[in-house]
């Protein structure tokens, strides 16, 4: 896991190094100070010589400056690496999930992805800045004050050897009994985020019902877990500050009383003795960051793990070696194919289904939810592999094909289909960068799109808002057809995209089509059956199967569920229309 | 909807958001709160004091037995002993005031919780058009957040930092009059450093916060967009788009944090460079021998003074430095408090209603007489100028006359709508999007008030009827269903909560959703989790008009789904829906014609005026609206 990771620091590498190296220098100054400044004491002003404070005075204000100028490049060296590390973090799992199949996607929710992509990679940032930072400088400090203290006394020395055990022991005591709490803190925030959520969607309701009370009860129960759990937790964590206060407190007076007898006896200076004051606190300081470096990188763990899933995770299709860039036409095959997304024969959601569809031919596909409509289409532009057997393109297996070539011979109108913010026109350009106004007029005149781009005051340089928000969805979806069509494929699947077009237009579309590409082969998924009754040949799915396929008037006689559902629909409206 | 919006970092008013913040805080808490105080100056006095017993300790004990023959170490004992006493009631009082911060902290956190979640609660349904649930949202996550940081965190650290602050200031008087002097010049010169960097590192994170905020907003519409991404072969150009996105974030990000780095570094190195010159000044006077002012008189200059101020020098400037790296997470905290308040300071729904919803039974001669228990049969009290009450059977009885509405005022999206329903019928609202069927049934339970003309239920003004009771009198299947977490049966008994088992898959039965719930492999008992999860979106409709079912009102507004459903399940929910529908009076807002030509009255709606009325067949032998819809030669939605 950490190599993957490590691996992003690239082109950042200087600073990466560089910073824990002036950290490490500044630390080194900074320890040297206290030591400095017990020459200046018991030199200078014990003994009044003013020449030598000014002396040793000048080489401390240097070392100080020195100091501070080491820390500042740290500190800079360390932003650079850290926000160049998450540059390339984020882009390796960008440009990973860009390489994901559907069947990868759908492993991954949408919004696990961009929590990946944000959050995580920004916990990543910050731990990452620490590591090259402070959890250089904690320990460094901690060994090299150390060090110093026993070159300068090692009897007042062997006190903070003393101390420092049951601080460690005390703080880490104290965190492995609060961390499971606030582990579970989290969890209830989660569960009180998502009573305010279902509150939100469903505000209607709530007022509707007259639950508002209800609602606040299951709110403050939930408040009220999250206050009993933090308060225990922040109790237990604030103990490390007395704990502190003891450890430091107790090291004084130890270190004052050997002092004074150590001093009085000879064996050391007044100077000294501040040093090791000093050195008191330098030396506890950082072994409390220690500890709260050790607690934060393991929160950041669990974010490291999940950026991981991700770059670990190989895209399942793929274009072969010597794949083939040209779709020679429109049919298609299908041979004995079963699907399951699991990959688990014992899963099918799709069976033994055997098709020949011939170019240029209109085919409408029918059947319940569940039946597998979306599915069978799926994997005509290799979204998904099949399980078992075999699709054919233009005579050859999908899996022969170039992934693009393929793709931009099989245009595909997905069931939830979305708009990007951007002009009209940018959202067309997506089926062909360089199609000129001509050809954009031309197939939103095809989906009947243009009768309503022509009413916006900005025509085709209307703005979509994200996700389309802001045009209905009769509109969204005759500009995803012509989005589409744009791409001039030899094939074009419409996955129910004309649910929210009425009647009328929806069969002006479908005439349009058989005027304009004849040559296209076209594949109608429908729930109106209308919208399929014309078409050259019927797929009637149910549960995965074949159910049927003829066409409207043959089905009528010999298929129970096409008669059903024409029979259902018909005694609504369309019998009267046809009158 | 974009997540990811920039929040104001800054609050407007900040003193005002500060002191109601403050009173929040402390609220019913004075006592604790004066504890704390007390408890806070007594830990800086100790510590204060452990800092200046370097003096004596150097001064009055060490300096004086050198060179003595037989040193006599008892006065040092005793002098330790007493520290160490001082030391453990600063220690204590640590422990002691930090313990109850925590309850305070928590305790005030839980009360702005609830109270913000209360409210909304209140809140018009206006409110929530008008405000994204992302936007409201992040007032329980993000501005909760950071206030917790604050009240838990930095309010303490604030308290006792400028404590301490205030003990070691004495300390120093106590000791030097004049490197007090200096000290200060030098803090001052500090601060004027941090405030120039800080100042020049804002600009930087506003501009890293908006780069993040295109980034993130980009990835968003990307990850949800991923399989048109897909289809389209559209993947290297979304990585070329991100890839600039990526970079502009990368160089404000550096910059940003750039100068957010060297803060820390620059005010502990300048504080070590304070420490050096007040040896070197300090040094230079003593040998100068200059007399040694302090505020309980004058004397000289010793050893022991000046390594006492040492320490003291680095215990002044901490707490400063502490105090202005909190500064930042106030500003935030307190930003996301005045969000906070203002949604606590929106006007919650107006209910000036007096007349309730009782049960009631007859009594011999026919009248009706209010009763305590549950009769099934209910009637409106309203109340006379006289004291009395009048009793009116609730049937079930709406009419509209001359209502002229809009969501927004001068913009009317309802034009002199007049209509009527009689007990039991039921009524049929047709027409395109925005012709403003959903429009009026937010009318008749009052989820938005008229601007002009009546309505009338059994008779009674509405806007008389208190809010709650009108609700309850009318039960509401919406297109959108939204389930709660907890059990199927949770979700159906949501309509009436003192249902009965027995009452809930009664009501189960009657929308024929009891079939699909004895199926799943918990039966009733089967938990559904945030928005249905694994249920169709039949199955939910199904479930929902079973919630409405349990609640048994006279009045219904059903809004069709108009998601594609395929046509069998269609046809049973359909069935659902009918049972339920017998003897209420039925508003139907109607996306397929196939089901409104029972209706008693359809109404064909355009713009926001009724167009047509009439019943299925009088609207087809028009020639009108009606017929052209149902010809498919109109788009409806």
């Amino acid at each position: 896991m950490l190599k993957k990771l490590v691996r992003c620091i690239r082109e950042y590498r200087r600073d990466a190094i560089l910073s824990p190296v002036f950290v490490s220098c500044e630390v080194f100054l900074e320890v040297l100070i206290p030591w400095l400044m017990a020459k200046l004491i018991d030199n200078g002003i014990d003994k009044g010589d003013m020449q030598y404070i000014l002396k040793c005075g000048l080489v401390l204000v240097a070392a100080a400056l020195a100091s501070l100028a080491f820390g500042a490049a740290s500190g800079m060296a360390a932003a650079r690496a850290s926000a160049g590390f998450a540059k390339n973090l984020r882009h390796d799992i960008f440009h990973r999930v860009q390489g994901f199949s559907f069947t990868n996607i759908d492993r991954f929710s949408t919004s696990g992805l961009v929590t990946r992509l944000t959050t995580d990679v920004t916990n990543m940032q910050n731990a990452f800045q620490m590591i090259i930072r402070i959890a250089v400088r904690a320990p460094v400090m901690l060994a090299f004050a150390m060090i110093m203290a026993f070159r300068v006394n090692a009897r007042l020395a062997l006190i903070f050897l003393g101390v420092m055990p049951v601080l460690a022991l005390g703080l880490f005591l104290l965190t492995s009994r609060a961390f499971p709490i606030f582990d579970r803190v989290f969890k209830t925030y989660d569960k009180l985020n998502s009573v305010v959520g279902e509150n939100l969607h469903a505000i209607r309701v709530v007022k509707s019902f007259v639950q508002e009370e209800h609602e606040r009860e299951k709110f403050e129960a939930v408040s009220r877990e999250i206050y009993f759990d933090f308060s225990k937790a922040e109790r237990i964590v604030v103990l490390n500050m007395p704990l502190m206060q003891f450890c430091v407190y107790a090291c004084m007076i130890a270190v004052s009383w050997q002092g004074a007898k150590l001093i009085v006896a000879g064996g050391m200076t007044a100077g000294l003795l501040m040093t090791m004051f000093s050195y008191i606190m330098q030396i506890l300081m950082s072994l409390m960051i220690v500890a709260m470096i050790l607690t934060m990188l393991t929160i950041s763990r669990a974010s490291a793990r999940r950026i991981c899933e991700v770059l670990d995770e190989e895209s399942d299709i793929a274009s072969g070696p010597d794949a083939v860039t040209e779709v020679a036409d429109g049919s298609i095959e299908f041979r004995g194919v079963s699907f399951s997304y699991a990959k688990d024969p014992g899963k099918l959601c799709l069976r033994d289904v055997d098709l020949k569809i011939k170019p240029g031919e209109t085919v409408g596909i029918l059947g319940g939810t569940g039946a597998a409509k979306s599915t069978l289409v799926q994997l005509i532009p290799r979204l998904y592999d099949a399980t078992e057997g075999q699709i054919l393109v233009g005579g050859r297996d999908v899996r022969e094909y170039d992934l693009n070539a393929l793709r931009d011979a099989v245009a595909m109108v997905l069931q939830k289909n979305t708009l990007f913010s951007g002009t009209i026109r940018d959202n067309l350009r997506w089926g062909d960068p360089e199609a000129s106004d001509e050809a954009l007029r031309h197939v939103c005149r095809l989906a009947r799109a243009d009768e309503f781009i022509d009413t916006f005051p900005d025509g085709y340089d209307t703005w979509i808002e994200q996700g389309g928000t802001n045009v209905s969805g009769g509109q969204k979806q005759r500009l995803c057809i012509a989005r589409a069509l744009l791409k001039k494929p030899k094939i074009l699947i419409l996955d129910d995209s004309t649910s929210a077009v009425d009647t009328r237009t929806d069969a002006l579309i479908r005439q349009a089509f058989a005027e304009e590409i004849p040559n296209t082969t076209k594949l109608i998924i429908a729930q109106r059956v209308t919208s399929v009754q014309d078409a050259d040949h019927i797929l009637v799915l149910d549960n995965g199967r074949v159910d049927a396929w003829g066409v409207h008037d043959e089905l009528l006689r010999t298929n129970d569920i096409y008669r059903e559902v024409y029979q259902s629909q018909v005694k609504g409206g369309d019998e009267d229309a046809q009158v | 909807m974009p997540r990811f919006k920039p929040a104001a970092q800054k609050p407007q008013d900040f003193k005002g958001t500060a002191r109601r913040l403050l009173r929040l805080i402390t609220e019913g808490r004075k006592g604790r709160m004066a504890l704390v105080a007390v408890m806070i100056v007594l830990s800086a006095v100790a510590g204060t004091v452990s800092s200046m017993f370097i003096q004596s300790l150097l001064d009055d004990y060490v300096l004086p037995m050198l060179g003595q023959p037989s040193p006599d170490f008892t006065p040092l004992v005793r002098a330790l002993t007493t520290v160490g006493a001082v030391y453990v009631v600063g220690m204590l009082s640590t422990l002691v005031y930090n313990q109850i911060m925590v309850g305070v902290a928590q305790g005030a956190l839980k009360n702005i919780r609830d109270g913000m979640f209360a409210h909304m609660q209140t809140l018009p349904i206006r409110y929530f058009d008008t405000h994204t649930h992302g936007d409201v949202m992040s007032h329980y996550t993000n501005d909760i957040d950071t206030l917790e940081q604050m009240i838990s965190q930095s309010l303490p650290n604030l308290l006792s930092s400028s404590v301490t602050i205030v003990t070691v200031f004495f300390g120093m008087l106590k000791l030097s009059v004049w490197i007090t002097l200096f000290t200060l010049l030098f803090v001052f010169l500090m601060l004027q450093v941090t405030k120039r960097m800080m100042g020049r590192s804002g600009g930087y994170f506003a501009a890293q916060q908006k780069a993040l905020g295109e980034l993130n907003g980009y990835i968003e519409e990307m990850i949800q967009g991923q399989r048109v991404v897909k289809v389209f072969c559209h993947e290297e150009a979304a990585k070329r788009e991100f890839d600039e996105r990526n970079e502009a974030l990368r160089s404000n990000a550096a910059r940003a944090n750039e100068i957010a780095n060297i803060l820390m570094p620059v005010m502990g190195n300048l504080s070590n460079l304070q420490y050096v010159l007040i040896a070197i000044i300090g040094g230079a006077l003593a040998i100068a021998g200059v007399p040694n002012l302090t505020i309980t008189g004058t004397g000289t200059l010793t050893l022991g003074i000046i390594s006492a101020f040492l320490v003291l020098s680095k215990n002044f400037s901490r707490p400063i430095t502490q105090i202005s790296q909190q500064m930042n997470s106030v500003i935030m905290a307190l930003a996301g408090a005045e969000r906070i308040f203002r949604l606590m300071d929106e006007e919650g729904e107006p209910d000036g209603g007096t007349v309730t919803l009782v049960n009631v039974r007859t009594d011999g001669d026919g009248n009706l007489r209010e009763t305590p228990e549950r009769t099934g049969l209910w009637a409106w009290k309203c109340p006379r100028e006289d004291g009395g009450a009048e009793l009116v059977r609730l049937a079930g009885d709406v009419r509209f006359f001359g209502v002229d509405f809009g969501y927004v005022p001068g913009k009317t999206v309802l034009h002199d709508v007049s209509l009527f329903a009689k007990p039991g019928q039921k009524i049929a609202f047709v027409g395109a999007t925005g012709a403003g069927k959903t429009t009026i049934t937010n009318l008749i339970n009052r989820f938005y008030d008229i601007a002009d003309g009546k309505i009338r239920y059994d008779g009674v003004n509405i806007n008389r009827i208190k809010k709650a009771d009108l609700r309850r009198s009318l039960g509401i299947v919406l297109q959108d269903v939204h389930l709660f977490t907890g059990t199927i049966m949770d979700n159906i008994r949501y309509g009436k909560l003192e249902a009965t088992d027995e009452e809930c898959v009664a009501a189960a039965k009657l929308a024929n959703a009891h079939d699909f719930i004895t199926r799943l492999p918990d039966g009733y008992q089967t938990m559904v989790s945030g928005d249905g999860g694994r249920l169709s979106q039949g199955q939910r409709q199904l479930l929902s008009i079973a919630r409405a079912a349990v609640a048994d009102p006279p009045v219904m507004i059903l809004d069709e789904a108009t998601s594609s459903i395929d046509t069998r399940t269609e046809a049973i929910v359909q069935r659902g829906m009918d049972r339920l529908m017998q003897g209420r009076t039925v508003f139907v807002i109607a996306h397929r014609l196939s089901t409104v030509r029972n209706a008693n009255a359809i109404l064909v709606l355009d713009q926001g005026r009724v167009i047509e009325r009439g019943s299925h067949d009088e609207l087809i032998a028009q020639h009108g609206r009606y017929y052209q819809l149902y010809t498919g030669a109109f788009e409806l939605e």
